[in-house]
């Protein structure tokens, strides 16, 4: 697994990506990229450092070691709101909704950075303030229409069942407008309709022009969707290619039979 | 800056007059020892209250921020028990009832939320302390109880300063105190038990730790230390209905400062807080003393909130 | 502005209209227009207040030395410096927006319990230099002899002048603070609120938005003392120490922290139940107050605006069910 060069064509591009957690190495030198217009899968046991890596491109966490580029552009050490500004959105595993706001105001959040209103200004009302909410709103309905929650706007988003906080999030996190999105485990807890939905969902999201990352457990949603996997195990990259590829490689079917194992024995930390 | 300026700036021409300056020195030694020992008496007591917040904190991850008013109605009890029972009863009543008094708090406002956030746990022990001034202030009023020292009035002279006696009360007490919590943590099996609460209250559950007997018993524990606390310390200090806020804020300071969860921690903390703020009020000025003890907790949360023997890996490992 | 908050925001002036007019004309309430200016003084920090810890959902047991820092800088400008006394006001509110900023920045970072502890102990801290810093604050003693406010040269003198002068003051604030809520900066606060990770990730600027609402805060808070400083003319420490921070955050505790309605309820409620209706009491009253407000925070976590939408529910469903029997 040498390090590859930055391509021109790569959206994200993760070089030698270190991250220790006291002395738990949850990824070490894990390196692969994200072709713009891309959907790439990222699949691993539990433990190998799905999560951990979607909170380093986030910023959420600092690595420590290795670079994160964004269009040939390091973000890696930069705060989450920069990388949140410059395109990277993403949802969360255990769904982190703001949960006493209604639906539509969630998803209003997600216009945060793309908008200026101050204290000054939303106190006082002032015209452009207001010209600049309605906006705000229509953009934000316009993304809950996108993913079918569009009658639910006035809801309190705690109150919605899973399936539907999910779809929230990945709303919210449209909002933004991202260049790429990061999913993560977006078919958890859903059923096999729900499945589908998403599935089609994330060709509609890649439709408009987005990168996606998934990170997902559910492998017929993953082999149907993606153009690419990276396949991961304890913080190292195992495999990356096509998904007919994949499904055959030696390195990953022992990674996933092993599993079981290293689960009972407790050698699977959940990250 | 009353009476310790003048001495401060003096220093150096006592020391160029020969004579005078053995004097003054020997009167100054004796000074810093008096400090000294002052602040290491009221100290220990700040490391009892750091004591008390740490078990608490230790089983539930909340700060009980009545834990002031434990030790103000262990004074007061304690002043109330003295009048009638011999001074070892009277001892033992004081702590039974602060005990009981902490135990119930825990059963009527702690047990019956569940799923809470930690601002409802900051309010509700708010208006529990509140609560508890409102009872003391009606039993006993507004104004400061003295009590008669534990062994007589005659102060010990030693190095030159003369220590009230009761002050050796206090640091046997803490002593006592701190013996016995370690005695109870390493030994007992309620004592590990509750130790394991404090490490993973989802795992001692699952190996049958009662866990919401633990937080009672983490209660009454801490309100027992401060009623301690408290009955030992008001022959010196005096004891009024709304000491406890104070008291509760230089604990938590010590215990802070100590490393939040630490007990020897919280103990050298305590002692080190109470001689800084005696040192202070003996130089610098009295008036102040309790903003220094309490502008070295804002610089150490500002630094280094793990305390500056905290461990800041473990630290982060806590929920806050 | 929603069609719920003009109700009731008509609701509430009316009240305000009517009010004095009411007291004037019974003997026995007379003085109570001397408290509602304090409700109004009050209602200006808790307003604030309840922007920090409901909406941002951070804690300040401190907010007295804000409130104090506004009293003592206006106080001490007219009194020693000679300054009129609107422009102190202004110097009051830039001296607490500097003090916020700096203890604002450090201590925001922390969270919790530590940060009530912090924010407690420089309230602590503040009230000792009010108490020791005798040449400036008069100490414990107290500093008197401020001057009253003047407006358009004619002086406010009077419980009603001021009364008017100090509502039309929190009405202002109640307005701009509700738009703000409903703006995409209240949104921004409210997302901290219920998760800081997922609004770091939608680039919202967490630290530098819960220092700013801390600040904003302090400054309604410095405001309010600066009234409380001209209205009352005499200043003591003891108005301004840990006991009304704590206080402070009950007024909002009990209203119901996530309504700027219930910082309102709460304020007047307590504010009444200190100052006049716990006297009755008499040496009851801290232990009254103790327990009114553990069975508020026990009982009804939300506050005491949280029975309103419940009752009217209630209304309704029982006025449903009176029209299904009562049809036939």
């Amino acid at each position: 697994m040498e390090p590859r060069q930055h391509q021109p064509s790569e959206l994200l591009h993760v070089d030698s990506l270190e991250k220790s957690f006291g002395g738990i190495r949850a990824l070490q030198g894990l390196t692969f990229g994200v072709p713009a217009g891309a959907i790439k899968a990222v699949i691993g046991p539990n433990g190998a450092g799905k999560t951990t890596l979607f909170n380093l491109v986030t910023g959420i966490l600092l690595p420590t070691g290795g670079i994160i580029s964004l269009n040939g552009e390091t973000i890696s050490g930069r705060r989450p709101q920069e990388i949140a500004r410059l395109g990277v959105s993403r949802t969360f595993q255990n769904v982190l909704l703001f949960g006493r706001m209604t639906v539509l105001e969630n998803v209003m959040v997600g216009r945060h950075t793309r908008s200026q209103a101050s204290v000054l200004s939303a106190g006082l009302r002032l015209p452009w303030m207001r010209r600049e909410e309605l906006r705000i709103r229509a953009w934000a309905m316009e993304h809950l229409e996108f993913v079918g929650l569009a009658d639910r706007f006035q809801e309190r988003a705690g109150n919605l069942p899973l399936g539907e906080q999910k779809l929230l999030e990945v709303a919210r996190a449209l909002a933004t407008e991202p260049k790429i999105l990061l999913l993560d485990e977006p078919a958890g807890g859903l059923n096999t309709r729900e499945t589908e939905r998403l599935a089609e969902l994330i060709r509609r999201i890649r439709g408009q022009g987005i990168t996606v990352v998934l990170v997902e457990h559910d492998m017929n949603l993953v082999m149907d969707v993606s153009d690419d996997i990276v396949v991961i195990s304890f913080g190292q990259k195992i495999a990356e290619g096509k998904p007919r590829e994949i499904k055959r490689h030696p390195a990953v079917i022992e990674a996933y039979l092993g599993e079981e194992g290293d689960y009972a024995n407790g050698a699977g930390q959940r990250v | 800056m009353k009476e310790g300026k003048p001495l401060w700036k003096g220093v150096p021409e006592r020391l160029s007059h020969e004579l005078k300056s053995v004097m003054e020195k020997l009167s100054l030694g004796g000074q810093l020892v008096q400090y000294l020992f002052t602040g290491v008496t009221v100290g220990s007591i700040y490391g009892m209250v750091a004591l008390g917040f740490n078990i608490i904190y230790n089983v539930t991850e909340m700060i009980n921020f009545a834990q002031g008013e434990f030790v103000m109605l262990g004074g007061l009890i304690m002043v109330l028990c003295a009048k009638v029972l011999p001074l070892p009863m009277a001892f033992c009543v004081t702590v039974a009832a602060v005990t009981a008094i902490g135990a119930i708090m825990e059963r009527s406002t702690i047990n019956p939320l569940k799923n809470t956030t930690v601002l409802t746990l900051i309010i509700v022990t708010i208006a529990v302390s509140i609560l508890l001034k409102g009872i003391a202030m009606f039993i006993w009023g507004k104004d400061p109880y003295m009590m008669q020292p534990f062994s007589g009035t005659e102060p010990l002279h030693l190095f030159g300063a003369a220590i009230q006696t009761q002050a050796f009360w206090v640091l046997g007490i803490s002593g006592i105190v701190v013996l016995l919590l370690t005695l109870f943590f390493r030994k007992a099996r309620y004592g590990k038990a509750m130790l394991a609460c404090a490490d993973n209250a989802e795992a001692a559950r699952l190996v049958g730790i009662k866990v919401n007997l633990m937080v009672l018993l983490s209660f009454a524990l801490s309100a027992a230390i401060g009623a301690a606390a408290g009955a030992v310390i008001t022959p010196i200090s005096l004891m009024e209905y709304d000491r406890g806020a104070l008291l509760g804020l230089k604990g938590f300071g010590a215990a802070v400062l100590g490393g939040l969860g630490s007990f020897s921690g919280a103990v050298v903390a305590g002692l080190l807080l109470g001689v800084v703020e005696s040192l202070c009020a003996g130089f610098v000025s009295s008036g102040y003393k309790d903003a220094v003890a309490l502008l070295l907790l804002l610089l150490v949360l500002f630094v280094r909130p793990s305390g500056l023997f905290g461990n800041v890996e473990a630290s982060k490992i806590k929920k806050f | 502005m929603s069609r719920g908050n003009l109700i009731t925001l008509s609701a509430v002036v009316l009240l305000l209209i009517l009010f004095p007019v009411l007291v004037a004309n019974v003997e026995a309430i007379s003085h109570y227009l001397d408290v509602m200016v304090f409700v109004g003084i009050f209602s200006l920090i808790t307003m604030g207040l309840s922007l920090l810890m409901g909406y941002a959902g951070q804690i300040s047991l401190g907010h007295a030395a804000f409130f104090g820092l506004g009293a003592y800088t206006s106080g001490i400008l007219c009194v020693k410096v000679a300054v009129s006394p609107w422009l102190a006001m202004v110097g009051g509110t830039l001296v607490t927006a500097v003090v916020a900023y700096g203890v604002g920045v450090p201590s925001l970072k922390l969270k919790g319990h530590y940060l009530a502890m912090a924010t407690l102990g420089f309230g602590v801290i503040v009230n000792i230099v009010f108490n020791e810093e005798v040449e400036l604050t008069g100490g414990p003693s107290g500093l008197s002899n401020i001057p009253g406010l003047k407006l358009f040269g004619l002086p406010l003198r009077g419980e009603l002048l001021f009364y008017i002068l100090v509502w039309s003051m929190v009405l202002l604030v109640l307005i701009f603070c509700l738009n703000v809520i409903h703006s995409r900066v209240g949104r921004a606060l409210r997302s901290i609120h219920d998760s800081e990770v997922a609004a770091d990730a939608m680039g919202v600027e967490t630290a530098r938005y819960k220092v700013m609402i801390f600040v904003l805060s302090a400054v309604l808070a410095s405001l309010a003392g600066s009234l409380y400083a001209h209205y009352v003319g005499f200043l003591s420490p003891s108005s301004f120490n840990l006991l009304f921070s704590i206080r402070l955050v009950m007024m909002v505790v009990v209203g119901g922290m996530h309504s700027l309605w219930g910082a309102l309820l709460g304020t007047w409620l307590l504010t009444f139940l200190g100052n006049e209706w716990l006297h009755v009491f008499k040496d009851f009253d801290i232990l009254v107050y103790g327990a009114i407000l553990l069975f508020v925070v026990m009982a009804l976590p939300e506050g005491l605006v949280s029975v309103v939408p419940r009752l009217s529910h209630m209304w309704r469903r029982g006025r449903e069910s009176e029209g299904g029997t009562g049809g036939t």
